[in-house]
């Protein structure tokens, strides 16, 4: 029989390390020993090696390639151009956007380092040197540049392949350059509220074009088996599944004929969702040569040829009562994506989440429109570190409230305290028609506020000022409130698909006998700690102790089907498809436990590892006893085995908040900004893994300060792009990154089966607009509304000039 | 990022090495460090056929200090030169300057001589070797010679080394007891070039500051030795006037491009800012 | 252009290999070495995930031709943990405190910091952050690395006291 003494159930449940432990996690014993498996690790027998000759300009007719010179370098295989491409209809791929793009570029290059022609060879050395031997003449063209005058009569006509094709993916389109427009709100009541409000600003806020540049850069290993008829691609893949199908449905082989493998990932932080040129050409390489074929980008390639982020420019116009209640928001958006549209977003948002505008704000009324252009640029549009475009939207929205308080004379926080959705009327349909699931917003502004002693950082910044003025000092001293609501967890399977395929995750679970279990998701960790957390999850459902727990991923022959990881989707998604199917499991171990223990399964009630007969703990049987009956003894009514599987389709959203805080001293001789502090108060709903969601917040927030500072991809007027490598391309060392504070709130989602909303996100969509906004606020005495990201030395500088405080 | 082919030489002594160079020509390159050269080689903006490794070499390392000289060799990695306690008293500022290059692992295969041999105008040694008035010894098939730093360069990547020359050492009087010394450099990020450096080293006497020379960074094609900005200094107290005389002539001779770090007057202008600033904090530190 | 013949020792093993001159040491290590562990991240000498020690001294492997790396003593992640597979007390502090997430830089992070504690055995924060300035974490944010560094330190000298 069982033990007399049953230790008591706190003991029990923090033996399991499930929701809440701050458990260590199991990747790292590879990690830290150098035996990660990534996928330039990966050597086959026979393995080539396939590199790009690029696009040296921005906009140009190609006249002419000559490969023979490059055919003609020892160890040089074979050389891909788009001629070759075409027979198999392989020249051009269809974007997750609805579009295509050429996968080598076909009589035009649309943006410099565009992939020409693929080099394969025996090895990388070899590759490159054909590389450098490819000859390409050009005829050039003029380069669109800027997208404010992409829709210009006299526009230089870019997509000469689909220039008669004015019915977009997602409707009309107006001009040759147009991609779409799309809207959402009542346009005529936001106009028609703004003119009546009592004040207005209105304000071009443009956030550049940056890239999320993980350290490890894309990169696939392709190798078809010609004799069994498979094709296995490994790759920086952060959707597996659906690159299996969009794979499968491009070179018609047969999707159970293709496996698609995500190794270890070094990082994605959106990079890693789209398809990539790169993929096409590795695979087509070794359908061509019966041998595997390696493609690994540089991080130049990286970041001048793999998706971007952000490029939106955005007309936000907001008006309020004279008191400070907020009437009206409206904002127009001008999207640059670039020669293709190959943004990541689920195919009915072309401008993503974009509509959660309104952020945290009850807005009677609001309208948004969003038009896309293309430019001879990279394309892309992906969501770095963000759910789609909603950092966009919040930092459009915190910037515009702090641009309203300056206005009125009213302080930031103030103003958004007084117009904070508040905690009763949740949940609340926002204005543009998001349900927002849970919230207490004003309870985690008054915590945050009260940590950082925010009225004396006031009041020091009055006294600052003051000795600013009596020339004591040349550091203005700013403080930056932000507060963001973010909506991730894409998504209902209604109204959220990729290429067609709904936005569900999934997770199937197989109890061994002796009480141990696999379980496996259709989601992909790039760091995120998926194999610590999942068992987590695990443990708290069916009373195994995590560590007895294997998460499996990333591997589409085994894994169930899912999305992948991207968009904070992960937990809200794939989270709840593991928390459901622990329950499947623990609705079969009841049955099994109300056989063994002789009573009616009505008659037992779960207890952290075990179902005990209700008002006799004594009698019990432990999960781990009950799986070994499953598969020992012969249960009338119950199939042998403990396995589960869970699809799950979300009801909704989730909708994760956070107050930061930041405060900065910029030299106004320099330009330097020094972030003396930064305070981060985030609220994910239920909380995992503690330690896990700290790493986020502070890797997050590390990418906010470098977007906010100085990320920026930029091009010349011919379309060259600079800083394109990391000479240039800010990634801040441990000496630029300050310490972070971080701190929390638990409002538990409502409709998440254990009330978790996602946190990856939020340090990024929320950490830029609190630094935007802190350096904003250095200068605001001095009558400013707004300066550009990124806020780097010349450009802060320049607005200390603009403002005669420069000496 | 894969470089073009090259055959590779390593050879014993300085005039083993000169002499490979002088009968290889002009498609061999020495090496140092190689944290300039190769970056430039992966790019395939530079393909030298042969590369003449100088690691082998024990005549080109070390620091002497006699007599008032200091000789640096030139396989002397910036990890050396702030590891030295000896030069750290002599001559601080080489620490101080060598500190704001790059990175550790990048100091710990960065030579000094490969720093100002190879006229990167980004380079920051070479602008500390004209305010410290340095000689640079060249060494070729027809023997040695000295160059000042302030003559030597030319023009981006255009120094006054001639075709199979090495520069074999720097060299330069231990500046005066008492001196006062700094480097500034404003920069976006650790591993960045500067926007603009000031390498300034003065000394007072009795309030009056009796010398000053003054040198900026990455502000022009070559290295700048800004001779009318230290000359603004001598015989001042070093009052505003004098500090804005210097900052002024020191911007007065800036050339700088526009870059991610901004349109050349704003370079201008951080020149000037770190030209005051170093003043200030060589003034403090003298005594 | 004719293959060089190089010899080093690496993480205590002697190695003989013939390569091309222009073969880059990060290069000769992953693929002949078969040793994976440090990566190549940037190409360009900014981001330390190619971090090894050679000769006493951390260097970044993808800016370090195989011929220069002749004769030296070399050692990679692979080689920092004891022969009989005991952690050092880094990779344990590292992943007692979080001290990475995708991992691809931690490597390079972790064998930086085994030469950093040699340099400096009782390091600041400040020191650290400058220590580790050559290697660039996406996701981390540093801070729980330089946490573990320090805990790492700690854990090094009192084991060292110890013993004395």
């Amino acid at each position: 029989m069982n033990d007399q003494t049953i230790p008591p159930a706190a003991e029990r449940a923090a033996a399991l390390q499930g929701l809440g432990s701050s458990r260590k996690r199991v990747e790292d014993a590879r990690f830290t020993q150098g035996k990660g498996n990534y996928v330039d690790d990966i050597k086959l027998p026979g393995m080539l090696f396939g590199d790009f000759a690029r696009s040296s300009h921005g906009h140009a007719r190609i006249k002419s390639i000559n490969k023979e010179a490059a055919l003609a370098v020892p160890g040089v295989i074979a050389v891909l151009t788009a001629e070759d491409l075409k027979p198999l209809n392989l020249h051009y791929m269809p974007t997750l956007a609805g579009d295509v793009q050429a996968v080598l570029a076909d009589e035009k290059v649309l943006f410099q380092n565009q992939e020409i022609a693929f080099v394969v060879a025996e090895d990388r050395y070899a590759a490159a040197d054909g590389v450098e031997l490819i000859e390409v003449e050009y005829e050039e063209l003029p380069a669109l540049v800027d997208p404010f005058k992409a829709m210009d009569d006299d526009a230089p006509l870019l997509r000469e392949d689909i220039k008669d094709k004015m019915d977009g993916a997602h409707g009309p389109r107006k001009h040759y350059n147009h991609i779409f427009y799309w809207e959402e709100g009542d346009k005529e009541g936001t106009d028609k509220a703004l003119a009546e409000s009592d004040v207005v600003v209105e304000e071009l806020i443009t956030y550049p074009r940056c890239h999320p540049s993980p350290i490890e850069t894309c990169g696939c290993v392709a190798s078809m088996d010609k004799i069994n008829g498979k094709l296995t691609i490994w790759g920086t893949f952060q959707a597996p599944h659906a690159v299996r199908t969009v794979a499968s449905l491009i070179t018609n082989i047969a999707e159970h004929n293709i496996r698609i493998v995500s190794p270890d990932i070094g990082g994605g932080f959106g990079n890693k969702v789209g398809v990539y040129p790169g993929y096409i050409c590795a695979a087509v390489a070794s359908i061509v040569t019966g041998v595997p074929v390696k493609w690994i980008e540089d991080k130049i390639e990286n970041l001048t040829a793999t998706a971007f982020a952000r490029d939106y420019h955005m007309t936000g116009k907001i008006g309020a009562t004279k008191d400070g209640k907020i009437t009206a928001l409206s904002c127009n958006v001008l999207a640059d994506h670039g020669a293709f549209d190959a943004c990541a977003d689920p195919t009915q948002f072309p401008a993503g989440f974009f509509s959660i505008c309104t952020g945290s704000y009850d807005i009677p009324v609001a309208h948004c429109g969003v038009d896309g252009v293309y430019t001879n640029k990279a394309p892309g549009g992906v969501a770095y570190r963000c759910s789609f475009r909603v950092t966009e939207a919040a930092y459009m929205i915190e910037r515009m409230i702090d641009i309203l308080a300056r206005k009125m004379d009213m302080d930031p926080a103030e103003l958004r305290m007084k117009n904070f959705i508040k905690k009763e009327q949740f949940p609340y349909t926002s204005a543009l028609g998001w349900e927002y699931d849970s919230g207490d917003y004003h309870t985690a502004m008054e915590k945050a506020m009260e940590t950082v002693g925010y009225k004396a950082l006031r009041a020091e910044q009055v006294e600052n000022r003051a000795a600013f003025a009596r020339g004591e000092t040349r550091a203005l001293m700013g403080v930056g409130v932000a507060f963001f609501t973010e909506i991730v967890g894409a998504g209902p399977v209604k109204n959220c698909d990729i290429l067609g395929l709904g936005m569900f995750d999934s997770c199937e679970i197989r109890i061994h006998p002796t009480g141990s279990a696999i379980a496996r998701v259709g989601t992909i960790s790039q760091g995120q700690g998926h194999a610590t957390t999942f068992p987590q999850i695990l443990a708290s459902e069916i009373g195994l102790p995590a560590e007895d727990i294997t998460v499996e991923e990333g591997d589409t022959d085994t894994a169930p089907y899912g999305l992948g990881t991207y968009g904070s989707r992960t937990t809200p998604v794939a989270g709840a498809a593991a928390a459901m199917a622990g329950r499947k499991i623990r609705a079969k171990a009841q049955m099994i436990a109300a056989y063994l223990l002789e009573v009616h399964d009505g008659d037992l009630e779960w207890d952290v590892d075990r179902f005990q007969v209700k008002g006799n703990p004594e009698k019990f049987k432990t999960m781990k006893e009950l799986a070994f009956a499953a598969y020992s003894q012969a249960i009338p009514g119950i199939e042998p085995g403990l396995e589960a599987v869970s699809y799950y389709d979300p009801p909704n959203m989730t909708y994760p908040f956070g107050a930061y805080i930041c405060v900065v001293d910029v030299d106004v001789d320099t330009g330097v900004v020094d972030v003396r502090r930064f305070y981060a108060l985030d609220d994910c709903g239920t909380r995992i893994n503690p330690m896990i969601i700290e790493g986020q917040v502070h890797g997050g927030l590390t990418e906010a300060l470098a977007i906010a500072m100085g990320q920026e991809i930029s091009y010349d007027a011919m379309g060259n792009v600079k800083g394109g490598s990391l000479m240039d391309y800010y990634l801040p060392t441990a000496v630029e990154t300050p310490v972070w504070e971080t701190d929390h709130t638990v409002t538990p989602s409502p409709h998440h089966p254990i009330g978790a909303k996602g946190v990856g996100e939020s340090p990024n969509v929320g950490g830029v607009p609190a630094f935007s906004n802190a350096v904003n606020d250095a200068f605001a005495h001095l009558g400013l509304t707004h300066t550009q990201m990124p806020h780097d030395h010349w450009r802060v500088w320049q607005t200390a000039q603009r403002l005669g405080v420069t000496g | 990022m894969i470089p073009g082919s090259f055959d590779y030489h390593r050879p014993a002594s300085l005039d083993a090495a000169i002499s490979l160079l002088a009968s290889l020509g002009e498609e061999a390159r020495v090496v140092a460090g190689g944290h300039s050269l190769i970056p430039m080689m992966k790019l395939r903006m530079a393909v030298p056929e042969h590369l003449i490794d100088l690691q082998d070499i024990d005549d080109l390392k070390g620091i002497a200090i006699n007599a008032g000289t200091i000789t640096i060799g030139a396989m002397t990695t910036q990890a050396e030169l702030i590891a030295s306690a000896e030069l750290e008293s002599a001559c601080p500022i080489i620490k101080e300057t060598a500190l704001l290059i790059a990175d550790p692992q990048v100091r710990n295969v960065g030579t000094i001589g490969g720093n100002v041999a190879n006229g990167d105008p980004g380079n920051d040694m070479p602008a500390l070797m004209q305010a410290l008035d340095a000689q640079y010894v060249l060494q070729g098939s027809g023997g040695s010679r000295e160059v000042s730093a302030r003559d030597f360069y030319e023009a981006a990547y255009f120094t006054a080394i001639e075709d199979g020359e090495i520069l074999t050492a720097v060299r330069f009087a231990t500046p005066a007891a008492g001196h006062g010394y700094a480097y500034f450099k404003q920069k976006r990020k650790i591993g960045d070039y500067a926007t603009a450096a000031a390498a300034v080293i003065l000394t007072i006497d009795g309030g009056t500051c009796s010398s000053a020379s003054i040198a900026l960074t990455n502000v022009g094609d070559t290295p700048l030795f800004a001779q009318a900005a230290g000359e603004a200094l001598i015989g001042s107290s070093l009052d505003q006037g004098a500090v804005a005389a210097a900052v002024e002539a020191a911007k007065a001779i800036t050339d700088p491009v526009a870059d991610g770090r901004g349109p050349a007057g704003f370079r201008t202008h951080i020149a000037g800012v770190m030209v005051g600033r170093a003043i200030a904090c060589a003034a403090e530190r003298a005594n | 252009m004719s293959k060089i013949n190089v010899r080093m020792t690496v993480n205590g093993t002697e190695v003989e290999k013939s390569a091309e001159p222009r073969t880059l040491l990060i290069h000769f290590l992953r693929e002949e070495l078969n040793l994976t562990g440090p990566h190549i991240g940037c190409d360009t000498s900014h981001c330390g995930a190619c971090t090894v020690d050679l000769n006493g001294k951390s260097v970044k492997s993808c800016t370090i031709f195989v011929g220069q790396a002749d004769g030296a003593e070399i050692t990679t992640i692979e080689g920092i943990s004891g022969a009989d597979g005991t952690l050092h007390a880094l990779q344990v502090a590292f992943k007692d405190n979080h001290a990475l997430q995708c991992g691809f830089c931690t490597p390079g992070m972790i064998t930086r910091g085994y030469r950093l504690l040699q340099e400096n055995p009782n390091p600041t924060d400040d020191e650290i952050r400058h220590g580790i300035s050559g290697n660039l974490c996406r996701c981390t944010g540093y801070q729980n690395i330089v946490k573990a560094i320090r805990i790492a330190a700690e854990q090094l000298n009192t084991a060292e006291e110890a013993a004395e």
